[in-house]
Parts: structure tokens; C-alpha cells; sequence
């Protein structure tokens, strides 16, 4: 068979490039998330105004200190992905470092007013239409935030343990697409809960 | 034939005994990373769920061939047409399509395996216990009718029939789980599936230069990605509903029942696409080796399907005409299903066009693949009509809407299985499967399919409703449904003799060789069954037919492609 193989005219171009199977991979699994996100938006902007009882979205505060915190961990994260680029794995493990302290920042400021929402302003999931929507809607995405924490410190314990090096950058990059993506989406859930449902 | 210059994989060791072995092989088929052995795994897994589905539609139509018949009760007939359609379309539709996918992709693109062999392995077994979560309902399921309820609220699952007060106990929520299992390992096969397309491909397979199939494929798992995550989480919204007292489709608290309704649509039409995009890979790959010509219009063929696939992401609420729209909407969803029928078309005549002046084989496989052209054409006028809303609201849940879409998914979707499977078995297994069954097979099947699904047209028009358990004798059904009855029976003959056909030759059936329908794509090229790395030598493709340009060095391809 190999034989036959050989008698192909040989394909000219050396400059075969394919892309990245894990940045496609992971492009893919935005594209999904995206969907998914996509639906809970969708039904928190439908039942806007359509609880029959109890709270209403003015009782929230908006919460700009975590979105501040979140928003600028994506900046550290890309400031990580050129320091191991580069090499220089003590810069990267503190940036990473950093965002993950930032992510944990906005993970505790989500329990906070949660736990505000449910202990003074007595808003639970089963309260009304409004408490539905808005725990699945954010509590979808502090899952996805916690998700990317446990691969963060994941990746944290293992540079600490000397286990990563410069020839894994690319992984670390596509890991990196999934924070921005939540991030990103953040933007989109703080944009329709605190600004336009409010 | 296999490559010399390198070893093949396998035990050197003495024979062990022959539990040992048994252990051994098996264990193998569990741990196994190979896109081969997952790709058969899903196709076997497919194949013993389309029995069981199978054996549901017949349990169904025994009840329905005589009026007020008493084979099963109603709750029995609820959850029978429940199980049938969710395990046809995600037990037996997805699973073998996604099977076949993961066979063929990384063969015709002469890859190695696909992109993430571990992803690949998870996402089957995902499917897997997802399938056996749905089915051990049947045991542990606890439901109005007491243990032993399968979910019984149809494929569909509309609010507020799954809501607590309707649906007590938690076989709704077997139904929400297992759709949940297996949606996630539908998107991680998606993901595979693109990733391996895009990133995977040998030198000089460019993306124009890629089969039909591997086109199709790459359409279907984008498609994929935006269709099977809305209906995951409107699941989780049935699941906060039902668990942790949720309001989203709760009328009395403000949700809305039809909110569900778009959301499932929102899933379900597209899934329709997903289904029936890879019957047209295997078509157009099928109809030009037997027609012995190239493809007509490629690229078309390419538009086409993404074309289609872009088209029926705005056209979920031709479900819904009867629900009460705005007549704006009714419009926009009526134009907009229409327009499918333009790639479609397109698509159909291409295929007439590759088998005009061909030289026509009727091997099995190709029987299969025209009887598939005809019966897809009028499953697509059927479609038309009925999406001119005022025809849909005389006909909406009638049995000619069940005729509709069971033309296309029998008569397209499940004729193009049959076909692929007649095509792409010796490669598989390395043996032919005997056309003397293949015939009958074929034969059968078709009769047994118009005897039953034409007829369900005429019910259909005279009134008569989808999911009831029976009906009374005055209504002049009667003899109809006595037909549709007989024609099932015939069809579940013709699977019948398909499964020992698969048997028999397996065991017995003709040696394959490498290559026995002198076809172009690159699978054709590696030993049958190909060996675990698939090729000596990565390939090096210069056209769309890399066979043909071996085979007949003096008239390449190349020459006369872009």
C-alpha cells in the first residue's frame, strides 16, 4: 500500500498549516456554551416584570467592585499567557496567581449577595419568577467561574510543583479562551440583570 | 496488503485460555481510545436500540390495528410513544449517525484517529449510560402509574404536563436526566468531530478537496453546537422547576407553558437537520461510486448544506401554528420553512444529475440510496404543504403529520443507515454482506414502509388524531389502520432478516478486500478491517478522488479540478 501511496504525485506545498486542534476545540465548546447562556438570557429578559409577587430586581445593588475584579483578571490572565510565551515562568505563576485571586474575589462577592439577597430581602430561588430567573441566570455563570477555578488552581499547583514549562504555552492558552469566555459573558449577564432588568 | 514497515499491534505472548481471552477482548472494547472500535460500539449500540424502538412502533400499531383493541392500556401506550420517539431520535438517530462519523471522518481525511481520542471514548459512554438511564426507567421509574412508569409525557414534553402536579414521582426527570447525559456527549462527539476536520486533515486534503460526508459531518456538528445546548438547558429549567420549586414554565406563578414550547423547537426543528444532514453525506457519497461518475456540483453540494443549516435555525415555530402566533409570525415561520425547500432542491437534483448517463450498479447500498431520493422528495412536499400555516391548522397533531416526518426519518434518514451500513460493513468487518438478504431486505422494507406510511397519510386527513391509544369503530378508520398495522409487521420482517443478515456474514459472508465497490475516498485505500493506525504512510491527496488518481494515473483528477 505504501507503494501505491508513494506513486502520488507529491503535494508541492510545505507549507501545510492546520489550525490548533485545541484552540478549535475549545472555540467549539464556547460556540456551545454560547447557546446555552444564550436561552437563560433569553427567558430572564421574557419574565422581566412578570413575578405576580413578592421582590422585584430593585432590591439589587449593582456589583461593581466584582465586575472590576473579574473583568480585570482577563487582563492578568493574558499577561500570564505572554509570560510563559516568554519563558518566564516566576512572572506567570504570579499572574496566574492573580487571577485566580481575583476569580475567587468575585466568587466571594457572589456569595455575599446571595446571601443578602436570601437572609435580609428573603429572595430564594422558589420565591417568585424574578428569584427563578436570576439564581439560574448568575448561578450559571458562577458555576462557570467556579469550573475555570478548579482548572486554574489545577494549573497553579502544578507550576508550583515545577510541571509546567514553556513548550505547554499553547495549553495554557486554550485554557485561557475559556476564562476570557467567561468573562466575556459576564459582561452580557451584568449588562441584562443589573442594568437593563433593573 | 497491511503496511509492512510497521509492527502491528498485539499479543506476542502464548494463547491464554479462552475466559481469559474473553475477559481480555472485552476489556479491550471498554478501554479502547481507537475511533474504529468507538465508532462500531455506537453503531451496535444504535442497532440494538432500533430493535427496541422498533419493537415499541409494533406494540403500538398491534394496538391501533383493530378499534377498541386491549393489547396495552392507555398509560402502557403513553409511555410506549414516549420511549419510541426519544429513543429513535437520541438512542438510534444521533448515536449511529455520530457512529459513522466517528468510523469514516478521520479515514477519509487520513488522519490517524480523531482529535481527542479520550474526549471521544467519554462522549460514548455518555451516550451510553444515558440510554440506560432512559431505559431502566422501565424498572425503577416511579409515576403516576406507580414503579415501573417509563416517562409517558411524549418526546415533546410539553409544560405543564411535566410539571409536579401532572407528572408526580420522577420518571419526567429520567426522561430530563438522560437527555442531559447524552447531550453532553453529543457535544463533546461535535466538538471531536470539528476539531478533527479542521485540524486533522492529511497534506492536500484541503477543505474543498474534503468527501461530501466529512462536509456534511463538519455542517452537522456546528449545527450541533447551537441546537442540542438550548434543549440542555431548558432541561435544567425542567429540572430547577421540578426539584428546587422553579417557576419557568409555572402559569399560576407567571411563566409560561409556551416558552417550553419555543425552547424545545428551538431544539427540535434543527435536530431534524442534524438527523437527516448525514443521510445526505452518505447519499452523496453512495450515488457517484455506484453511478460511476464524480459528484455533480460540489460546491453547490457544499452551499447547500450550509445553506440548510442556517436556513433551519429560523424555522422552529412551524410547530407551533396551532399554539396562536401574530400573523406577522405566522408569515415570517411560514416563508422561512419554505425556503428550505430551495438547498434541498438543489441538493435533490444534484443527485439526479450524478446518476443521469452514469452507469448505474444496483448493489444493495444503491438501492437503498434512490429508494432514499424519492421517498426525501415527497417527505419534502408533505413538508411544504404543511407549512402553509392554514393547512397546518387543519392537520397539526393528525397522523399526516406523523406520515410527514416518518417519510422523512424512515424514508430519508433510516434508508440512508441501511445504505451506508450495505456500503461501509466490509470495510468494517472485511466481509460483504450477502446481497441475496440485502435484497430481500430492501424489497420488504420498501413495500412494508409505502404500505404503512402512505396510508398514514389518508387517516391522517380523515381526522384522525396523533397518541391516541385507540379510536371507535364508526369513525371510518378502520380498514386504514388495519393496512398501517400490516405494513409495520412487513418492515419489521425486513429488519428482521437486515439483523441476521449482519449475523451471518459476519460469520460467513465473502471476503471483502480492500476496496469491493471500486470507490475514490481515502477508507478504500487501507486493509479491511483497517489496522489500528489506519495508514502505513500519511496520505498525500491532490483531489477530491485520491483512489481515482491512483487508479487511473494517466487521467488524474487534479488535471481538470479548479
Amino acid at each position: 500500500m505504501s507503494a501505491i501511496q508513494n506513486s502520488i504525485p507529491i503535494f508541492a506545498d510545505e507549507n501545510w498549516r492546520l489550525p490548533s486542534r485545541g484552540r478549535v476545540g475549545m472555540f467549539s465548546l464556547i460556540i456551545g456554551e454560547s447557546a446555552i447562556f444564550t436561552i437563560f438570557v433569553v427567558a430572564y429578559i421574557y419574565y422581566i416584570g412578570r413575578s405576580v409577587s413578592g421582590p422585584t430586581p430593585q432590591i439589587l445593588d449593582i456589583p461593581i467592585f466584582n465586575t472590576v475584579c473579574l473583568l480585570s483578571s482577563s487582563l492578568t490572565i493574558w499577561l500570564a499567557e505572554h509570560a510563559i510565551e516568554r519563558g518566564c515562568m516566576h512572572a506567570f505563576a504570579a499572574w496566574w496567581a492573580l487571577t485566580m485571586a481575583l476569580g475567587i474575589v468575585f466568587i466571594a462577592g457572589t456569595a455575599q449577595e446571595w446571601t443578602r439577597l436570601i437572609l435580609h430581602e428573603g429572595l430564594t430561588i422558589r420565591t417568585n419568577l424574578f428569584g427563578t430567573t436570576f439564581y439560574s441566570l448568575v448561578g450559571l455563570h458562577a458555576t462557570h467561574v467556579v469550573v475555570g477555578l478548579i482548572m486554574l488552581s489545577l494549573v497553579l499547583l502544578f507550576t508550583l510543583l515545577g510541571r509546567v514549562e514553556q513548550r505547554h504555552a499553547e495549553r495554557i492558552q486554550v485554557l485561557s479562551l475559556y476564562w476570557h469566555f467567561v468573562d466575556a459573558v459576564w459582561v452580557v449577564v451584568f449588562t441584562v440583570v443589573y442594568i437593563v432588568g433593573r | 496488503m497491511a503496511d509492512h514497515t510497521l509492527p502491528i499491534p498485539g499479543a506476542i505472548t502464548a494463547a491464554p485460555s479462552r475466559g481469559a481471552a474473553l475477559l481480555e477482548w472485552l476489556h479491550g472494547w471498554v478501554v479502547t481510545v481507537d475511533h474504529k472500535r468507538l465508532g462500531i460500539l455506537y453503531v451496535v449500540y444504535a442497532i440494538f436500540f432500533l430493535l427496541v424502538a422498533g419493537a415499541e412502533a409494533l406494540a403500538m400499531r398491534i394496538q391501533l390495528a383493530i378499534p377498541g383493541n386491549h393489547f396495552v392500556g392507555p398509560e402502557t401506550y403513553n409511555e410506549l410513544f414516549t420511549m419510541h420517539g426519544t429513543t429513535m431520535v437520541f438512542l438510534v438517530g444521533m448515536p449511529i449517525l455520530f457512529g459513522f462519523a466517528n468510523y469514516l471522518v478521520p479515514l477519509m481525511v487520513g488522519a490517524r484517529d480523531m482529535a481527542f481520542p479520550r474526549l471521544n471514548a467519554f462522549s460514548f459512554w455518555l451516550t451510553a449510560f444515558g440510554g440506560l438511564l432512559l431505559y431502566f426507567s422501565f424498572i425503577g421509574g416511579f409515576g403516576l402509574y406507580g414503579m415501573g412508569n417509563a416517562p409517558d409525557v411524549g418526546w415533546f414534553a410539553y409544560a405543564p404536563l411535566t410539571a409536579k402536579a401532572f407528572s408526580p414521582g420522577h420518571n419526567t426527570d429520567y426522561w430530563a436526566l438522560s437527555l442531559i447525559v447524552m447531550g453532553f456527549g453529543t457535544l463533546g462527539t461535535a466538538i471531536n468531530i470539528i476539531a478533527t476536520t479542521l485540524s486533522m486533515r492529511c497534506r492536500g486534503m484541503t477543505l474543498f478537496r474534503m468527501p461530501l460526508f466529512v462536509w456534511l459531518m463538519l455542517v452537522v456538528s456546528g449545527l450541533t453546537l447551537i441546537t442540542i445546548t438550548p434543549l440542555t438547558a431548558a432541561q435544567i429549567m425542567l429540572l430547577i422547576d421540578r426539584y428546587v420549586g422553579g417557576h419557568f414554565f409555572d402559569t399560576q406563578s407567571g411563566g409560561s407553558a409556551v416558552v417550553w414550547i419555543h425552547f424545545f423547537w428551538i431544539f427540535g426543528h434543527p435536530e431534524v437537520y442534524v438527523l437527516v444532514m448525514p443521510a445526505f453525506g452518505i447519499a452523496s457519497e453512495i450515488i457517484p461510486v455506484f453511478s460511476r461518475k464524480a459528484i455533480f456540483g460540489y460546491p453547490a453540494m457544499v452551499a447547500a448544506s450550509v445553506g440548510i443549516a442556517f436556513v433551519s435555525l429560523g424555522v422552529w415555530a412551524h410547530h407551533m401554528f396551532t399554539v396562536g402566533m401574530t400573523s406577522v409570525g405566522n408569515a415570517f415561520f411560514v416563508l422561512s420553512t419554505m425556503m428550505v425547500g430551495i438547498p434541498t432542491g438543489i441538493k435533490i437534483f444534484n443527485w439526479l444529475a450524478t446518476m443521469w448517463g452514469g452507469k448505474i450498479r444496483f448493489a444493495t447500498p444503491m438501492l437503498f440510496a434512490t429508494g432514499f431520493l424519492f421517498q426525501f422528495l415527497i417527505a419534502g412536499l408533505t413538508g411544504i404543504m404543511l407549512s402553509v400555516a392554514p393547512w397546518d391548522w387543519q392537520l397539526h397533531n393528525s397522523y399526516f403529520v406523523i406520515a410527514h416526518f416518518h417519510y422523512v426519518l424512515v424514508g430519508g434518514i433510516v434508508f440512508c443507515i441501511f445504505a451506508a451500513i450495505y456500503y461501509w460493513y466490509p470495510k468494517a468487518t472485511g466481509r460483504m454482506l450477502s446481497e441475496t438478504l440485502g435484497h430481500w431486505h430492501f424489497w420488504l422494507f420498501l413495500i412494508g414502509f409505502h404500505i404503512t406510511f402512505d396510508t398514514m397519510h389518508l387517516v391522517g386527513i380523515l381526522g384522525m388524531p396523533r397518541s391516541i391509544y385507540t379510536y371507535e369503530a364508526d369513525r371510518g378508520w378502520n380498514t386504514l389502520n388495519m393496512i398501517i398495522s400490516a405494513g409495520g409487521m412487513i418492515q419489521g420482517i425486513a429488519v428482521l432478516i437486515f439483523a441476521w443478515n449482519l449475523i451471518d456474514s459476519f460469520l460467513h459472508g465473502k471476503e471483502a478486500g480492500n476496496d469491493p465497490w471500486d470507490a475514490w475516498t481515502l477508507e478504500w485505500s487501507t486493509p479491511s478491517p483497517p489496522p489500528a493506525y489506519n495508514f502505513g504512510a500519511d496520505p498525500v491527496v491532490r483531489s477530491r478522488r485520491p483512489l481515482w488518481d491512483l487508479k487511473h494515473p494517466n487521467d488524474p483528477d487534479w488535471k481538470y479540478e479548479q
